[in-house]
């Protein structure tokens, strides 16, 4: 049985407005099975977080004008909360801010599938998105 | 006519906020896609606000969201558009007096370009939401009323 993504959201929103302490990033199984079939598809061993945290906070072409780079929304800094065009605030995307982030692989392939589209005019590879998971679990 | 616009669109809300209750995961009802996609991004804005017609596009057309992918998956997409037709502006036969002045070729794609949005929210409205950073845009209704997502608008 699975909790509601939005009770999971605000119980974290909660915790991080009453300022609990920060918790180190922590391995999920969820996650980490996300991850390893991110391998598979890319036909790699490991991802780099220098390269997901580079393709992240770039200037893409190809996507719309109004959201050049994921950090339109998601800010400079992945801890802290973003901000949707229509001005609704969103989760941090850091592991370390919010441990349920990209713990359930249909949430974390539409987002992909959306906001790649979005800022590239394309879907990202398996590769960049490994890259990008390992990142923002990294920090 | 200000209040009948309001009175059909505060009941719609409440019927639509029952069915915002969490039920158990599993098979979610229409209802509850609706309100956890569709508030993604921007409150879920209530059905009542669009004719069928409207719904229709916009769901037609998700891939190209207001300059945004929002595309769903076929079974959420089909069953979030049965909702919204079954909730509109002109569902069970209803034919409010705003919908009237909107002739049937025309299809609105916004609820801040009916004609009764934009005269409770002149050019200064709009400026002031572009101006202001923690609103942003006119369609972030919750932006200036903070009862938007429960369907309170009249909270001066
Ligand atoms: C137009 C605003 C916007 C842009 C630009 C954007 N995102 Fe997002 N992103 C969102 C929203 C809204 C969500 C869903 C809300 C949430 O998960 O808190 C989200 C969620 C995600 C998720 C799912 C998180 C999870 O918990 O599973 C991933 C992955 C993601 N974004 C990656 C990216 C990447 C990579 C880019 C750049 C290519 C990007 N986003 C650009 C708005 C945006
Ligand atoms: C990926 C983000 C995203 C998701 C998910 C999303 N929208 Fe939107 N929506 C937008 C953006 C961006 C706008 C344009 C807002 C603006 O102009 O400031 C918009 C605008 C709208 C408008 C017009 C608002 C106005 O100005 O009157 C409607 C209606 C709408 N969305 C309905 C929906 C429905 C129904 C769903 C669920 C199927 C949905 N949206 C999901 C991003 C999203
Ligand atoms: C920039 C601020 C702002 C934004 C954003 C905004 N409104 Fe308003 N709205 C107002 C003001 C100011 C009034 C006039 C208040 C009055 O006369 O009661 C108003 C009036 C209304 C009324 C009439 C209320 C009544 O009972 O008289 C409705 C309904 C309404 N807005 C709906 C919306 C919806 C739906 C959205 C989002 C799509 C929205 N508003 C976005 C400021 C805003």
């Amino acid at each position: 049985m699975k909790l509601f993504p939005n009770l999971i959201l605000s119980g974290t929103l909660l915790a991080v407005a009453l300022g609990a302490p920060i918790q180190p990033a922590q391995a999920d199984p969820a996650r980490d099975a996300i991850i390893a079939q991110l391998k598979a598809q890319a036909g790699v061993s490991s991802f780099s977080a220098a390269r997901g945290k580079k393709f992240f906070h770039a200037k893409h072409a190809g996507g719309k004008p109004e959201t050049p780079s994921c950090t339109t929304c998601h800010t400079n800094d992945p801890r802290n909360f973003g901000k949707t065009r229509v001005g609704k605030v969103i989760d941090p995307m850091a592991v370390s801010r919010n441990p349920q982030r990209f713990t359930d692989p249909k949430k974390v392939a539409k987002w992909f599938r959306r906001n790649c589209k979005t800022v590239l005019g394309r879907e990202c590879t398996a590769q960049e998105k490994g890259d990008i998971l390992t990142y923002l679990s990294s920090i | 006519m200000r209040r009948h616009i309001i009175t059909t669109i505060l009941s719609l809300a409440a019927a639509g906020a029952m069915t915002m209750q969490p039920t158990q995961a599993a098979s979610k009802s229409p209802g509850t896609m609706f309100a956890e996609e569709c508030s993604a991004c921007h409150m879920a804005f209530d059905p009542g606000f669009l004719p069928k017609r409207s719904w229709r596009a916009i769901m037609g057309n998700l891939s190209n969201h207001f300059g945004e992918d929002a595309s769903l998956d076929d079974q959420t997409r089909n069953a979030i558009e049965r909702y919204l037709l079954s909730n509109a502006a002109d569902a069970n036969g209803r034919n409010p007096y705003w919908l009237r002045r909107i002739p049937a070729s025309q299809i609105p794609m916004r609820i801040t370009e009916l004609p009764w949005f934009t005269n409770e929210h002149g050019a200064r409205a709009r400026a002031w939401a572009k101006s202001n950073p923690k609103i942003g845009s006119i369609s972030n209704c919750q932006g200036c009323h903070r009862g938007a997502a429960r369907g309170v608008f009249d909270d001066d």
